[in-house]
């Protein structure tokens, strides 16, 4: 279906489904009860799912493929962020020409960037595209104030122009009138399910960046950029020059990453520097690995997972660890409480950091690696487990 | 490398799944009942606290933290209802808010717009808050307060200082109770003319960012209006950490006064070290060389230990202050954590009880009914003697007190002490002053 294999159709169809029932699957748990904690399931953070759900297939499509491990990504984003903004300022609040542009803006800055950091291969490219984003994020902070309101953050006021702003628009980001922030909650018994427009436009753009990635991996492009990745000198032996190839894998991933800085400012209509700041590429790496490197839903999963532990464990303070052991005797329970908030709240870093040691350690092909495992284990003692399709011999995808 | 094989099945799927996300915008067409965001329905109502428990910043918010769950005590009716006994308004009785128990969800800033914006959303969307409270730096209290006019809650803005907070970023949604750097200038004018008469060479190192901007503009103005002449200004980076490469060049400039318009951390550093350098042993044009720090705090002066002692610098309140407010608040907050209320736990402990208040006397949750509580609202028995909340600009119009690093404290906690305690008059701007000009407040906003 759509010019791709079944496997391939399969996954698409899966990631079709979870993005889709998304507001449905995210909160498992009824509104009031005391696991509601958990759930999910609101526009904001099932939007950051998405887009950075965006970002990382971009990165993935350059880090995956061709091996090419990128510092700098964060930079793409943040370009893309402040185009967007800039189009809201200057035109109106339609999404249409904000996402378009962060895609251009982006992709042009990664033709800059990726031209003169493709120079070079391994840590030398890392440590370019590093210095390269770095650069960017202090030029965004302090030397061009004037196109990006420094620390303060790209906003849209109501003294800006908006040409093409018309009478009766929205004030606030829309699609031709319908606005992102808008959503509908659907209440069944205890549970509320909220279905937001902003959220399935990002949802939508996600499905289709993702169904480009599965077409760029399965064609002879990602071919080639494979070959690059497994042994770019053999491939410059052939008499192929690699770095085209490496070159256009660099500009895609990064109007990915424009792509989903575009939506962020779509989704919330400002822009601030810390957006390329490196810890942000760092962020999108982490999630590339957690997920899976080189596979096709790994860095989906990998952008979930952490977006998750950042919005949810986040949020956990002492007095909902309290409420949590209320039943145990108190001292253990100030016990079990002084431990447990070292790894939630302002300490959710330290449980994100160890749980990528255990999937790096024990699940060196991410978290896709572990459903594969289970997968097999779970064919194994149904007694199916085929001596044709070994585990070794399995790509990790 | 492409196969292509339409199944019956195959295409019967992928018809159903874009038929399903062509129909599903159409679900968003309907219209909610709720009359505002947020709507408080059961029996408690949802406060949220936001503030930096990470960062440069990280220790301010964790006391404004402190403060606001000894706020939601004392609305609850728990402990000894700390300022509730001495404020002017005396609606609020020690039952929640209209009633309702008052709960309260929390979030990590990290001093970063983006973040705060994102757990200011999750607060909203996710856990029903009704009014934000915090921000423990300027640009993050403008970046939620505008999520806050949009989405149609009360921000209850903590620490921010910047003139833009209630100038040319204002809100009609927003609220601010803490001073500004405008106001900071306006107090410490007369007191340095005093200590350090009118032919002064100053030399500004400014953090980065909408509050170190307009708090150096003021200070350029109140100290240039005295005759001083500004040597320099020079910008540097948020939670830079080292600031020797900065200050090494203050010492050939002539400039006779170090003027750090940092905060926080960043404050603690530069401050430290410019007294490692031994900037202040120096004599420049037959003066002494002095430091001024415009905007101090009690956790600044523990961290800046020896380094603060003869400083000036203003703040919105001291925990030293004599009024019957300041005793109550500093009692309870003492008796709770040990150790007395810093200025930034108290503008978040007086805001959450304002908010509180106007709700109670609008006798709604309404967004637009309490900002209509609110504007022109004068009260007393906060701490800060009468106090008004201009309603051109949402801003606190009150005393300024100006301090100094004392010389001998006897205590960790009194290591700055107050040297006047500047009128309200003299602090007073007219809401179209060009330092604020530019904003609007816009509508108020009940979202939904």
């Amino acid at each position: 279906m759509l010019g791709i294999g079944k496997r391939d159709t399969t996954i698409l169809l899966v990631v079709a489904f979870m993005a889709l029932a998304a507001p449905i699957i995210l909160n498992p748990f009824p509104a009031n009860s005391a696991m509601a904690q958990f759930n999910a399931g609101y526009p904001d953070l099932m939007q950051r799912f998405v887009i950075f759900g965006i970002f990382a297939i971009g990165f993935n499509i350059l880090f995956g493929l061709t091996g090419y491990l990128s510092f700098g990504h964060a930079a793409f984003l943040g370009a893309g962020s402040y185009a967007a903004v800039w189009m809201f300022k200057l035109l109106s609040f339609n999404v249409i020409p904000a996402v378009l542009l962060s895609i251009v803006v982006a992709a042009l800055f990664s033709v800059l960037i990726g031209f003169i950091s493709l120079r070079r291969s391994g840590i030398y490219f890392s440590i370019l595209t590093l210095a390269f984003a770095q650069m960017s994020y202090n030029l965004a902070y302090s030397v061009l104030t004037p196109l990006t309101n420094g620390e303060t953050g790209l906003q849209v006021y109501t003294s800006d122009p908006q040409y093409l702003r018309g009478e009766g628009d929205p004030i606030v980001t829309h699609l031709f009138g319908l606005e992102m922030r808008a959503k509908e909650t659907l209440e069944l018994g205890p549970w509320a399910f909220d279905f937001s427009v902003g959220y399935y436009f990002c949802a939508i753009l996600m499905l289709i960046s993702f169904y480009i990635s599965i077409r760029i991996f399965r064609s002879p492009f990602g071919l080639m950029l494979r070959a690059v990745k497994s042994n770019n000198h053999r491939l410059s032996y052939t008499g192929l020059n690699s770095r085209p190839y490496a070159l256009t894998a660099f500009i895609i991933s990064g109007a990915y990453a424009g792509l989903a800085g575009g939506l962020l400012a779509a989704m919330d209509p400002l822009a601030g520097a810390e957006r390329m700041q490196w810890t942000a590429s760092g962020e999108v790496v982490l999630m590339t690995i957690l997920g899976g490197a080189g596979t096709l839903i790994g860095p989906v999963l990998g952008a979930g997972f952490i977006k998750y532990c950042e919005n949810i464990f986040s949020k956990i303070n002492e007095n909902v660890l309290h409420s949590w052991f209320a039943a145990l005797p108190d001292g253990l329970e100030t016990g079990l409480v002084w431990v447990a908030s070292k790894f939630v709240g302002e300490g959710w870093h330290l449980t994100l950091g160890l749980m990528f040691m255990l999937v790096v350690i024990f699940l060196p092909g991410g978290l896709v690696e572990g459903g594969q495992r289970i997968g097999r284990a779970l064919r194994r003692r149904r007694g199916q487990d085929e001596p044709g399709r070994s585990a070794a011999k399995e790509p990790a995808e | 490398m492409t196969t292509r094989n339409f199944t019956r099945r195959g295409v019967m799927k992928s018809t159903a799944v874009t038929a399903g996300g062509l129909a599903l915008p159409t679900i968003f067409t309907g219209s909610s009942a709720a009359a505002f965001t947020n709507e408080p329905t059961g029996s408690t109502v949802t406060l949220g606290f936001n503030v930096p428990q990470t960062g440069a910043y990280a220790e301010e918010g964790l006391d404004e933290l402190r403060a606001q769950q000894l706020a939601v005590e004392h609305l609850n009716g728990e402990g000894d209802g700390g300022m509730l006994n001495t404020f002017s308004s005396k609606v609020l009785d020690g039952t929640g808010i209209m009633g309702k128990r008052v709960e309260f969800v929390t979030g990590d800033t990290q001093t970063k717009s983006d973040v705060a914006r994102a757990t200011a959303q999750s607060m909203i969307q996710k856990d029903g808050a009704v009014m934000i409270n915090g921000g423990s730096s300027s640009g993050v209290a403008i970046a939620v307060q505008g999520l806050c006019q949009e989405a149609g809650v009360i921000f209850m803005a903590g620490l921010t200082h910047s003139n833009d907070t209630t100038g040319k970023d204002k809100k009609r949604n927003g609220f601010r109770h803490f001073f500004n750097g405008y106001m900071s200038g306006a107090a410490l004018g007369p007191v340095l003319e005093q200590a350090y008469g009118n032919e002064r060479r100053a030399y500004h190192l400014t953090a980065d960012y909408t509050w170190g901007w307009t708090q150096e503009e003021s200070m350029i103005a109140a100290t240039e209006a005295l005759g001083w002449e500004t040597v320099e200004t020079v910008l540097t980076p948020v939670g830079a950490g080292d600031f020797s490469s900065y200050i090494a060049p203050v010492m050939n400039s002539g400039a006779d006064v170090l003027i750090l318009n940092h905060y926080g951390g960043d404050m603690v550093n530069s401050l430290t070290q410019a007294v490692q350098f031994g900037l202040r042993d120096r004599q420049v044009n037959g003066n002494n060389f002095e430091i001024i720090v415009p905007l101090y705090s009690e956790l600044m002066a523990a961290g800046a230990g020896e380094a603060i002692k003869g400083v000036y610098g203003s703040m919105n309140w001291n925990w030293q202050l004599q009024d019957e407010g300041t005793a109550a608040f500093t009692r309870s907050f003492g008796e709770k954590y040990g150790f007395p209320p810093s200025g930034s736990a108290h503008t978040c402990y007086v805001q959450t009880l304002l908010y509180a208040d106007a709700v109670t006397r609008a006798g709604s949750f309404n967004p637009c009914a309490v900002v209509e509580a609110l504007e022109g609202f004068e009260f007393d028995g906060m701490g800060n003697g009468p106090t008004l909340y201009r309603a051109e600009d949402h801003q606190c119009f009150k005393d300024v007190l100006v301090m100094k690093g004392a010389e001998n404290p006897t205590t960790p906690f009194d290591n700055l002490e107050i040297v006047e305690v500047t009128p309200v008059e003299q602090v007073m701007y007219e809401p179209d002053h060009p330092m604020f000009a530019g904003g609007d407040l816009g509508e108020c906003n009940p979202g939904e």
